[in-house]
């Protein structure tokens, strides 16, 4: 097998031409997706038989949900390949996914709780799933603080890189918890084995924010990206080419 | 929004608010870097940089 282009991601100079050239082709999608979802989940889509209008949280709170867990894949994933291969592009796009995954944790448990009010009558339990979010939101802060709290750009990598390997251990916690313990949190309806539990005019816009979401993030990750790589690599001669 | 209106127009509101950070903070950082990149640059061919 030709290994050529894996070994051309550890190039930084390639990495910033390429996360250029795609930022677009993420953006765009990502742009008429959200519109369209947001259209569709709020204008288009039945209410719900039990929970009524309010169930149209649910294309805000999922999504975000999806890629707060997502994105720690894709982080450790990246720290773990710059652990093993001392690829430093690879320690990059694990800091660049951090603030965004942050930020989308923080966004799943406040529509969480703006949700949980009216359904379950508070807006926070210590409930399993609940704990596991926050627990996430907390694993990226810690990244976050690791990395920003060590000067030596190295170490910083390499420590925030075995903090991101060990969280791991949370996202299954955080998928299966409904199901091993008795949770007031509802059963997947989407991201399960067998088929969504959910009408078709309901499901589409919920798809399609995910999806929306999802390219969302690969945009701003290598917009990100192409910073983290640039200030890296400050001294280089490529980037004396790229800002001349 | 059959009384949910309280709930869901803050939950979308954050949502959004969250997503347009993300897009502005993302685009900063990369022209900080590049500015940052510029500035070391300019100061190298001065001949003020160590």
């Amino acid at each position: 097998m030709d290994w050529t282009w894996f070994h051309r991601l550890a190039s930084p100079p390639h990495i910033y031409r390429v996360a250029g050239t795609l930022t677009p082709w993420f953006a765009w999608p990502a742009g008429l997706l959200i519109v369209s979802a947001l259209y569709a989940g709020l204008f288009l889509a039945p209410p719900d038989y039990q929970q009524g209008e309010g169930f149209r949280m649910i294309y805000v709170h999922a999504p975000s949900a999806w890629l707060s867990v997502m994105i720690y894949g894709v982080m450790a994933t990246a720290a773990a390949v710059g652990l093993i291969w001392r690829m430093k592009v690879a320690h990059a796009a694990a800091a660049s996914c951090a603030a965004i995954g942050a930020s989308f944790t923080f966004v799943s448990l406040v529509t969480g709780m703006l949700w949980g009010k009216p359904m379950w009558g508070t807006y926070w339990v210590w409930d399993p799933r609940l704990t596991a979010q926050l627990v996430l939101l907390i694993l990226y802060l810690g990244y976050m603080a690791l990395r920003s709290g060590i000067d030596d750009l190295g170490r910083a990598d390499r420590a925030s890189a075995v903090l991101a390997i060990i969280g791991v251990v949370n996202l299954p916690i955080i998928r299966y918890s409904v199901e091993w313990w008795n949770s007031i949190h509802q059963a997947p309806s989407v991201m399960k084995m067998e088929r969504p539990s959910m009408p078709f005019d309901m499901l589409a816009p919920l798809l399609m924010m995910l999806l929306g979401f999802t390219l969302l993030f690969a945009a701003v990750m290598l917009v990100r990206m192409r910073a983290e790589v640039l200030r890296r690599e400050r001294g280089a001669s490529w980037v004396k080419e790229v800002v001349s | 929004m059959g009384g949910y209106a309280a709930f869901l127009w803050p939950a979308y509101a954050v949502t959004f608010a969250v997503v347009a950070w993300n897009i502005i903070a993302a685009r900063r950082a990369h022209q900080q870097a590049l500015v940052e990149a510029r500035r070391r640059f300019s100061a190298d061919a001065d001949g003020d940089a160590p």
